[in-house]
């Protein structure tokens, strides 16, 4: 009972520079696609690891996907989590923030008892930042965004947080367990222990959960647990520029930058 | 499906959640009054702001005079300080009760904390961190549009079945509108009924300083990895141009800029009339924040550089040298004029 337990939400993100836009369906084409972990649960596990140096107990880190993404849970092993719950299911797909944090909730649920579920700021592919909110909304817990630094005092149950707002950051104190979303860029990740690689194959760290597993409402999850919907994507527009080459020695260059840039110059 | 607390036919009215430090609304919560003026018309129903805190000065008064019919003030000595579950509950519970079809707020740290939260208890949608919003009046559905990807793919999201329909909307994407100060609107304040419960969250020290808003810079001398930790003769342009400096994350990591100058997907999105990039790649990430720039120059020694696509004048070159003669150039020019 006495060790501390966290839990880091991780998602398998496609690499952005190679998701294109299929023109004729105007749907998404990520299957060509190589696959990262999004980069800010890199921040997030990464941050689980100096909690756990810190403090001893345990990570288990949690995702929902496809069946594929099995092989990142086991990368996250090799950076030092202890165990993995993926959730994959047909009915968990193309779920919005709602149906996702449903979902991850219900997970966190019935892996039992935790202190801390750590999350990234935010997922490149499309919803953004809204998944820890929802996260604890659904678990009845407080929440912590965008924060910068943790300190987890475990024996009083309670946590410091300085999180980043508007101009500035704040400290605060919050009760245990709380959801916390992870400041993108906070910590270097550390690098993968190869060695730990053959421990990391082993059949009973990555324990795989359907929606039956988990026991959900199927209406609550995937498409059907969703509010929003997709009206359209499209490849952004980047504006169209001039991109007139200027040469000469610098104060050539200088010179015809400003006869150029004249108009905008206000006077003074 | 999981349905919302109420549905469209039972939902109206365009509200507008204000953030304000020390009674001055941010210019967030004023850009949203301007937009959300646009959309309860096209609605052809009323437009909300909705004040919770404490000590509110001219708030009020001044979210009359940039748009709304009607503001909503909850006040209360324990709402001084922004805590998600207080104002989660707050704000459920008004709209509950009054039933709002559009809810829209800034897509600030605070207003992506409260509205993520806030989604999930009232069972509806969020489209978030928005660059742009539209409405079909005659199906009177909300679209957002949003940026993922780093930037590069653009969509549109709906929600059709759930109210409100909620989004949140990136500063400085839409323009303040010029404050009309003989408005009329109805301020209303509504006791704030709060439950102990929600105060399990303390906040025991904040700093907050009054930041340099890039949105509105009108010119921008932005620096990348070129710079190479020298700011000096980009602060002596900057300063000779009535200019703001600027940056790549690359910049604002290694502390040459404070976080808010930092321009980019993850930073600030700029508008300004002109742009100039001294020793920056050109990456995506910082690319969407400078797509509305009017004019762009771009100084980089590496002829290959992304950022030259993103440019209308295209500097091959170092960029002291070049930063150089422009200070000097400008400098001499107002000797002789002035
Ligand atoms: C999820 C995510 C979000 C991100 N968000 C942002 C964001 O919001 N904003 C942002 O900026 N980045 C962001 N990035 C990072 C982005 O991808 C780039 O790494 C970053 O913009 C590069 O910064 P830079 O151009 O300063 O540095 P570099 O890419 O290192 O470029 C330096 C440039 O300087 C040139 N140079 C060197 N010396 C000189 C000289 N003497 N004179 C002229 N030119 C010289 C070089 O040729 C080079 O092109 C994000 C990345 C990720 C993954
Ligand atoms: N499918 C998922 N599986 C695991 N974690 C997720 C998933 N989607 C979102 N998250 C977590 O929620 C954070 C914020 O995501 P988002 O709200 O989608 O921007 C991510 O950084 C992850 O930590």
């Amino acid at each position: 009972m006495s060790e501390m337990h966290t839990i880091v939400c991780m998602k398998v993100v496609p690499m952005p520079e190679e998701v294109r836009v299929n023109q004729e369906t105007m749907t998404l084409d990520r299957a060509n696609a190589r696959s990262i972990f999004n980069p800010p649960d890199m921040n997030a596990l990464e941050m689980a690891l100096q909690l756990k140096q810190a403090h001893g107990g345990s990570i288990s880190v949690l995702s929902m996907g496809p069946p594929f993404f099995e092989r990142y849970l086991r990368l996250a092993l090799c950076m030092g989590a202890d165990r993995a719950f993926l959730l994959s299911d047909r009915a968990f797909g193309g779920a919005d923030t709602l149906g996702t944090s449903r979902t991850l909730a219900a997970a966190i649920e019935k892996i039992g008892r935790y202190e801390l579920v750590l999350c990234g700021e935010e997922s490149s592919d499309g919803a953004t930042a809204q998944v820890p909110p929802g996260i604890a909304e659904w678990l009845g817990t407080p929440q912590v965004t965008y924060a910068i630094e943790l300190e987890v005092d475990y024996w009083n149950r309670r946590l410091r947080a300085r999180r980043e707002i508007k101009g500035g950051h704040e400290l605060l104190l919050a009760p245990l367990p709380a959801v916390v979303s992870v400041k993108t860029g906070v910590n270097e990740p550390r690098f993968l222990d190869w060695t730990l690689r053959p421990w990391a194959e082993g059949q009973d760290l990555v324990t795989v959960w359907s929606a039956e597993d988990l026991g959900v409402d199927l209406e609550e999850v995937g498409v059907k647990g969703s509010a929003t919907i997709v009206g359209g994507v499209g490849q952004s527009a980047s504006r169209e520029r001039r991109r007139e080459f200027i040469t000469g020695a610098p104060e050539d260059e200088a010179r015809q930058i400003l006869e150029r840039i004249g108009q905008y110059l206000s006077e003074r | 499906m999981t349905s919302s607390l109420y549905g469209p036919a039972d939902a109206r009215g365009v509200w507008v959640f204000l953030e304000q430090e020390e009674g001055k609304l941010e210019s967030v919560s004023l850009e949203l009054l301007g937009k959300g003026r646009e959309l309860a018309d096209a609605l052809d129903c009323p437009l909300t702001g909705l004040l919770v805190g404490y000590a509110l000065g001219d708030s009020p008064a001044r979210a009359v005079a940039c748009g709304a019919d009607e503001v909503l003030v909850v006040e209360h000595p324990d709402l001084q300080v922004y805590t998600t579950e207080p104002f989660t509950s707050v704000v459920h519970h008004l709209a509950l009760e009054r039933k709002p079809d559009v809810l829209l707020l800034g897509a600030t740290p605070n207003g992506r904390d409260l509205a993520g939260r806030l989604a999930v208890r009232l069972r509806t949608g969020l489209t978030a961190d928005c660059t742009g919003l539209t409405i079909d009046p005659e199906r009177r559905l909300l679209s957002g549009e949003v940026v993922g990807f780093g930037g590069g793919i653009v969509a549109t999201i709906l929600c059709p079945e759930h109210r409100p329909q909620m989004a949140t909307v990136r500063p400085g994407i839409f323009a303040q509108p010029e404050p009309d100060l003989k408005r009329k609107g109805e301020i209303r304040a509504l006791p704030a009924s709060l439950d102990a419960a929600d105060f399990r969250v303390h906040v025991l020290e904040r700093s907050v300083s009054e930041e340099p808003d890039l949105t509105r810079a009108g010119i921008v001398v932005a620096v990348g990895r070129g710079a190479r930790g020298d700011l000096e003769l980009a602060q002596r342009l900057a300063g000779l141009l009535d200019a703001e400096i600027g940056g790549t994350r690359v910049a604002a990591d290694l502390g040459w800029i404070p976080r808010a100058r930092q321009i980019g997907q993850t930073g600030v999105v700029t508008q300004p009339k002109l742009v100039i990039c001294c020793g920056i790649s050109g990456a995506i990430h910082f690319t969407v924040g400078i797509d509305k720039a009017e004019c762009v120059v771009a100084i980089n020694t590496d002829p290959e550089a992304p950022i030259f696509e993103h440019a209308d004048y295209c500097v091959t070159d170092d960029m002291f040298a070049v930063l150089a003669c422009l200070a000097e150039q400008i400098a001499g020019a107002r000797a002789v004029t002035g």
